[in-house]
């Protein structure tokens, strides 16, 4: 869900027009539009877009047969 | 919708069900570890999509179906005490105690609550401080740092009419426990999304060293499920074992630390009793001391009678991943959503309460 | 509650108008074929985004007629009042039933209103009965293999709607509920559609009990595909917030239209130039087996059943 305001640890995230009250107590520098993962009223992690990016880039290269190596540990 | 529709997309995912496909030559068992994967996998109908030489299995990954039945009737029993408010997740509330689920009990006039976050329980318990809230504190590592948030809150404003029923249980050791069964074989992990976001990839670790066991993180879409497989069956066909994160624009490898040391201010690990797992060391978590008095068991005393479980009732194995569903002689029978006999067909994230609300059809 | 119909009142009022069990019951009298049909709502809160209790209670009433092919003609409805219901809220419910009687074309004949204590009802309960004169034979049982299956539009608005206003849930949307008299969208496909099997509005238990429900009539299967199924983000996120599914939750303005497979595109268009259809769309299809079974053919390319509606998903939503 992507960050559309944040005071605080009271943060509002909102996904599709839909809008939760969150609490951002767990991880630190949410700023507005970031992408964040919510479970059970806490926002738990920052999504890392860059890395969103590349695993849908390997994902296309895996449907494509390109042999990928392995995705790197971690 | 963003970062979302991105893994949902039908025709990537049969071009990786082809290289899957491939890949898979001989018998193999998965086993996801995380309810939310559990109804993931059934609501967009992977398993039948799959080779039949895989697979798929549920391991204890629902926290209301790995509570066992005495602490349900306990917790239950407290309920039944006078001045007492129990505030529970809504999955708890339909789940049969020995006598009756809390659901009846309501119905004979215990005060159940039903809250969507530990800190509406809190709440309860500043507007009713003549009464006592007692909160069913169940869960993994994903939800416990919220919890332990909202204990210190109420410490802070000291609270003494809070209360938490302490189920809270980890997840790690339960991997490792379900190995040792003689009736569970499995050849590699889908690790849970939610629970790694918390933990990281160190803790799984042992159980691909130590086990042999190789073990994917996965998210909860379907192409992420998808890889995860194809990952797993790559280790597999090269004979490895080890961590590996699909999940990597969620999960870093050191996890969030601010998360679990909220969990460990609190909390400290103790050995739980788990359904269908037994006492497994370090794998529960209890109040450290400066938090006792928080602890529902050491403020009321109840005397729970010896358990009674329906004597057919599969849920012991199917949690640690020996049975399926349809392996019980109940299922869609005597026990349906409507008239549950055990915890995984109440749990909304339960594996019977999976198979049954999505059954798969001949693709012919 | 399905289980209460079939072994209290089925057995208790049996007669065969009752017992199909449909949306209304039809029946001759002097040569005209009448649809009558009862309904009552207790939807909290009583007024939500997009309308309220009166406006659902008249729209609720008129699609019932509506879906069995009957022009709605007369409605009657009685009210329960909680003690202390502020006046003012009772003339904008009063209010909002006129305005979606003119638009629905009926008329409100006969009412009764009864005042309890305090508690002894929330707010305000309606219950409605309605007249309809039958234009044309709609019935599960014309149902083909092959036919086509339509629904007129976004799913799940009314129950999300109604959900976002309730405390406790933390989630707010622009979700308005879609409430609103389907007569005119029906008149026009009766007009235009020679090969219109039958109609069913998906209230209570949302799109997939409906459509259950048309296959166990007709024992047939109905097989959709879940990438055609029009429903809004805000709704799918809400309903994944919720751990629901969307296909379950509550619709007051749509219908699903069987229609063979040669007349699919003429029904469509004419649903899509009427305002209450713009997002029709295509879901499905009529096929043999498995009899009296929904089936879904999943994004990516997997088939699974989809169960009616069991349990208390979604409580007090119509």
């Amino acid at each position: 869900m992507k960050v559309i305001n944040i005071e605080g640890v009271e943060a509002e995230v909102e996904q599709g027009g839909t809008r939760l009250r969150v609490r951002a107590d767990f991880v630190e520098d949410v700023n507005v539009g970031d992408y964040v993962l919510v479970h059970a009223g806490f926002v738990i992690q920052k999504l890392d877009e860059n890395e969103a990016l590349e695993t849908l880039r390997l994902l296309e290269m895996l449907g494509m047969g390109v042999q990928s190596t392995p995705v790197a540990e971690g | 919708m963003r970062w979302v529709s991105e893994f949902r997309d039908g025709s990537i995912a049969k071009l990786i069900l082809e290289r899957i496909n491939e890949l898979a030559e001989h018998e193999c068992t998965l086993m996801e570890v995380c309810g939310t994967h559990t109804m993931a996998i059934a609501r967009f109908g992977i398993r039948q999509v799959l080779p039949k030489s895989i697979r798929l299995v549920s391991g204890p990954g629902c926290p209301v179906c790995v509570t066992t039945q005495s602490d349900i009737d306990r917790f239950i029993s407290i309920g039944q005490i006078d001045g007492v408010v129990l505030a529970t997740f809504g999955d708890m509330v339909k789940v049969p105690g020995s006598k009756i689920s809390l659901r009846d009990a309501r119905a004979h006039g215990i005060d159940v609550r039903v809250v969507y976050s530990p800190f509406e329980a809190v709440e309860l318990a500043r507007q009713m401080p003549n009464r006592k809230v007692v909160f069913v504190s169940i869960g993994f590592e994903t939800t416990t740092p919220g919890i332990a948030l909202a204990i210190m809150q109420a410490e802070k404003e000291r609270l003494r009419n809070f209360f938490i029923y302490p189920a809270n249980k980890l997840v790690p050791p339960a991997m490792k426990a379900l190995l040792s069964f003689d009736d569970v074989c499995v050849d590699g992990f889908i690790c849970p999304g939610h629970v790694s976001t918390i933990i990281g990839t160190r803790p799984y670790e042992p159980i691909a060293t130590d086990y042999g066991k190789p073990c994917v993180i996965a998210g909860f879409e379907p192409l992420d499920i998808l890889q995860a497989v194809f990952m797993l069956l790559m280790q597999i066909r090269y004979g490895q074992a080890k961590v590996e994160n699909q999940y990597r624009r969620v999960v870093r490898p050191e996890g969030n630390e601010a998360a679990r040391k909220a969990i460990y201010e609190v909390f400290e690990p103790n050995s739980v009793e788990w359904r269908g797992l037994g006492l497994i060391e370090c794998s529960g978590l209890k109040l450290r001391s400066k938090y006792e008095h928080f602890d529902a068991l050491l403020n009321f005393d109840v005397q729970v009678p010896p358990t009674s479980e329906h004597p057919e009732c599969q849920c012991g194995r199917i949690l640690r991943g020996a049975a399926v569903p349809t392996d019980c002689p109940l299922f869609a029978s005597a026990c349906t959503p409507e008239h549950p006999i055990g915890p995984c067909m109440v749990s909304s994230e339960g594996a019977c309460a999976a198979y049954f609300r999505y059954r798969e059809v001949s693709l012919s | 509650m399905h289980e209460l119909i079939k072994l209290v009142f089925l057995p208790a009022f049996a007669n065969e108008m009752l017992s199909p069990l449909s949306d209304s019951a039809i029946g001759n009298f002097d040569g005209y074929k009448i649809a009558i049909t009862t309904d009552a709502f207790v939807v909290s809160p009583i007024e939500f985004p997009g309308g309220d209790i009166g406006k659902l209670s008249v729209c609720g009433t008129v699609n019932d007629l509506s879906v069995a092919g009957a022009r709605p003609i007369w409605l009657c409805a009685s009210f329960i009042v909680e003690e202390g219901l502020p006046i003012e809220t009772l003339e904008r419910i009063a209010n909002s039933m006129r305005h979606a009687a003119i638009e629905a074309g009926v008329s409100i004949v006969a009412g009764d209103t009864k005042v309890v204590g305090k508690g002894a009802c929330d707010k305000l309960f309606i219950v409605t009965s309605g007249v309809g004169v039958v234009q044309a034979d709609l019935n599960a049982k014309h149902i083909r293999e092959g036919d086509v299956v339509i629904v007129n539009g976004y799913v799940g608005d009314h129950g999300i709607a109604v959900m976002s206003k309730r405390e406790g849930l933390g989630f707010e949307t622009e979700v308005e509920s879609d409430c609103a008299p389907l007569w005119s969208l029906v008149e026009s496909l009766l007009y235009g559609c020679k090969t219109l099997r039958c109609l069913k509005d998906p209230t209570r238990g949302g799109l997939a009990t409906a459509l259950h429900e048309l296959a166990e009539a007709a024992s047939v299967c109905i097989e959709i595909d879940e990438d055609a199924i029009p429903i809004r983000p805000s709704v799918l996120t809400a309903c994944e917030l919720l751990g629901i599914d969307p296909l379950y939750v509550a619709n007051e303005g749509k219908l699903v239209a069987i229609v063979s497979r040669d007349e699919a595109e003429v029904a469509l268009s004419i649903m899509r130039s009427h305002p209450l259809g713009k997002h029709a769309s295509i879901i499905g299809r009529v096929i043999a087996e498995p009899k009296g079974q929904l089936v879904i053919r999943t994004t990516i390319g997997s088939r699974r059943l989809v169960e009616p509606f069991s349990g208390e998903q979604l409580p007090r939503i119509c």
